[in-house]
């Protein structure tokens, strides 16, 4: 229960922002994502705004020695900037641009009554396992795997 | 496709940033989606507990009913492919898992506090997703 009530009621918090603000939407996303289209703003005020609380609570972090529900913070020390990192965020980008899902979205929409979030989660998943099968299990997990954000 | 009122993206922006920040103060992990999708189907053992992951992606889908049911129904447009969203599918399942994160773990948790993993990546999804759009919409299909 210490895990699970947090994780749903944080989840359910979560989802409500992705609804509330449209981003479950693809079309929405993509007219973002499209600067040389008719450029929809919606995504820049999401995240300006998300990053507010986001920030403050890494601030009152800082004063904190153990999160209030748990035995210690698990958050990524590393800063090295390798090759996994920068071909994987250019993966997910080509993705992303697409159709217009991300993982969060993709996930929230399931339950909107289009089929097209169920597949693109399938597929997501099926890419999951692929690098799961092809990359972790060959090489030794690299320095950042420990804590994957 | 109407424009989206300024308070409806902030307000969900907040509620966002507040379940980021609900999460790392409670207990102390990243809100991080696609990490929690790679731990909840057992892809991963690494960072966030299995019922703690489960229940945070099982949330989610509540939160946007609960949204729809008393606030407002957002629509689902997609104008892909079958194919498409396949191919869209596994890129984001592989890069999010080698790239270790997403909008929600690179973009709003990342630059909050300021990681330069994340910063990295962050930038370069975005460049990356503009770019594949530019080319969908206006080299391709222009």
């Amino acid at each position: 229960m210490r895990n699970l009530v947090p994780g749903m009621f944080v989840g359910v918090i979560f989802g409500a922002g992705l609804a509330l603000s449209d981003m479950v939407n693809p079309a929405r996303v993509q007219a973002f994502l499209d600067v040389a289209g008719a450029w929809d703003p919606a995504l820049m005020y999401v995240m300006g705004a998300a990053l507010v609380p986001s920030a403050i609570a890494y601030l009152i972090r800082r004063g904190m020695r153990r999160p209030l529900l748990g035995d210690r913070f698990s958050i990524p020390e590393s800063r090295t900037l390798d090759r996994q990192l920068l071909v994987g965020a250019a993966m997910f980008g080509v993705g992303w641009g697409l159709v217009g899902f991300c993982p969060g979205p993709a996930v929230a929409g399931l339950v909107l009554g289009a089929w097209q979030p169920w597949l693109f989660v399938g597929a997501m998943l099926v890419g999951m396992a692929l690098h799961r099968v092809f990359i972790s299990n060959r090489a030794p997990a690299p320095a950042s795997e420990g804590l994957s954000s | 496709m109407q424009t989206i009122s300024p308070v409806f993206a902030v307000g969900g922006g907040l509620l966002i940033g507040t379940a980021a920040a609900l999460l790392l103060l409670l207990t102390g992990r990243i809100a991080g989606v696609s990490g929690m999708v790679a731990t909840a189907t057992r892809m991963t053992v690494a960072g966030t507990p299995w019922s703690q992951a489960t229940a945070f992606i099982v949330g989610l889908p509540i939160g946007t009913a609960l949204i729809a049911l008393l606030v407002r129904t957002p629509e689902v447009i997609v104008t892909s492919s079958v194919p498409l969203l396949i191919i869209a599918g596994l890129l984001v399942g592989f890069g999010t898992r080698l790239g270790n994160g997403c909008t929600s773990g690179h973009g709003v948790c990342g630059i909050a506090r300021l990681s330069p993993r994340s910063l990295a990546a962050t930038a370069i999804f975005m460049a990356s997703a503009a770019a594949t759009v530019f080319i969908l919409r206006h080299v391709i299909g222009g």
